[in-house]
């Protein structure tokens, strides 16, 4: 089952619509890094909403999907992570520790806008937080 | 086998014609079918004579001992228990918040039990060997039924203790918004491992539904901070973060600064302010708030 990954501006953004194998968990992965580097991406967004269970396996996913990408100049965020799912990862001891997260895609992109934004200020060696 | 012509004593009687269990519990049902409207009326005479269900008038007495008198002959006649079953729990959802108590319920039906069963040896009374059998149809019968209703009472009445647990248990632990995607969770009490995940489900459901992107704990009102306490404390971080959502948790006394720092618990999801009023100021600056007093209008000259 492969995931959809859309397109926005600078950002990609792939919505899992149901629960996946440990293949198609892979295939995500190196679906995302190569669109990453192809399409010279700032941002990655991917969305968990359906998902009403994690394993350790998809967690690591997500979070060798992060690393590889900030490694390639985007940023990761992981949103729609839901109550059940996040009490039980927090439980079993699965961290998204390093790994930015949002409520929901909204929240996502307002928050890669916010660190594009910071990224560029830097840049200019001037911190406006007006 | 009774011998033909000779007078039958009535032990010989009585093994010549064993009734089957089922044709004496008819029998004993039509009987007390038949004497309904008398044995229900003695009944209630001896449940106000007993003093048991104060809390019902004489009306409603009435009204609920036709039914428990109707139901109970037919569990007898039936031999069957679940409607008996349903019932009794029906009645117990209904005299339960009337303040009946399970020494009543049980009381009441055992009354039935000794009215019934005297009103059996008043009927059987010179044919010893007929009564015997007749009661050894109706005892483990009776027995059963008082059985029945004793723990549908009972049953019920943990189901609505359990109930009102969990109602109370919100009620202590509630989440307020007290600005635009800022929740204040105040945990007073005793934090047990049921209650640590109640809270914690609670919280994730409220700033999914709020939308929360700060979320301030005070602990000031906490009994006691061990390592579980503690480590409930950073799950409840951990999750809140997963869902997009800063805490800062406020409250912490020295001692419970100290007992921390001892037990090891990883800090650094967690930020901390004094206490709540701070905590509020922080929380504020983190959303883009800026809290300024009204200027005074000055009349112009």
């Amino acid at each position: 089952m492969e995931v959809p990954i859309l397109k926005q501006g600078h950002y990609l953004i792939a919505s899992i619509q149901s629960a996946l194998t440990d293949a198609d968990l892979s295939q995500l992965r190196e679906a995302l890094i190569e669109r990453v580097g192809k399409f010279r991406a700032r941002g990655v967004i991917v969305d968990v909403t359906a998902l009403d269970v994690m394993d350790s396996f998809a967690v690591r996913t997500l979070r060798d999907i992060a690393h590889m990408a900030r490694l390639r100049g985007a940023e990761t965020v992981i949103v729609g992570i839901q109550p059940e799912v996040a009490f039980a990862m927090v439980q079993l001891g699965l961290t998204l520790k390093g790994v930015s997260t949002a409520l929901d895609l909204e929240e996502g992109l307002l928050f890669l806008d916010q660190q594009a934004k910071l990224r560029v200020e830097r840049g200019t060696g001037r911190i406006d937080r007006g | 086998m009774a011998a033909k012509g000779k007078d039958p004593s009535p032990v010989q009687d009585a093994l010549a014609q064993p009734e089957s269990t089922a044709v004496l519990l008819r029998e004993l049902v039509a009987h007390l079918r038949q004497n309904r409207t008398q044995l229900r009326e003695e009944w209630a005479r001896r449940i106000t004579r007993a003093q048991l269900l104060t809390a019902m008038t004489e009306e409603e007495i009435f009204a609920e001992a036709t039914s428990v008198y109707d139901n109970y002959v037919e569990a007898l006649e039936t031999g069957t228990f679940e409607a008996l079953q349903a019932y009794a729990r029906n009645l117990s959802e209904r005299i339960i918040p009337r303040g009946v108590e399970t020494h009543e319920v049980v009381g009441i039906v055992l009354l039935l039990r000794d009215v019934l069963a005297r009103s059996l040896f008043g009927k059987y009374h010179e044919d010893f060997d007929k009564l015997n059998r007749i009661l050894d149809a109706y005892e483990p019968a009776a027995n059963r039924i008082a059985n029945t209703v004793a723990v549908g009472f009972v049953q019920e009445r943990e189901r609505i203790i359990r109930q009102q647990q969990e109602a109370i248990r919100e009620l202590s632990t509630p989440v307020l918004q007290v600005r635009e995607r800022l929740l204040i969770l105040p945990i007073i009490g005793v934090i047990d491992p049921q209650r640590a995940r109640q809270l914690t489900e609670q919280l994730l459901r409220a700033i999914r539904t709020n939308r929360a992107k700060v979320v301030v704990i005070d602990i000031t009102g906490v009994a006691a901070m061990d390592s579980n306490v503690a480590n409930h404390l950073v799950q409840t971080v951990e999750a809140s973060r997963l869902l997009g959502a800063t805490v800062i948790v406020t409250g912490l006394s020295p001692e419970i600064a100290q007992t921390l720092v001892t037990i090891g618990v990883d800090l650094s999801e967690m930020a901390t302010v004094g206490d709540l009023q701070g905590g509020i100021e922080e929380a504020e600056r983190l959303l883009g708030y800026k809290v300024l007093p009204l200027e005074e209008v000055t009349p112009k000259a």
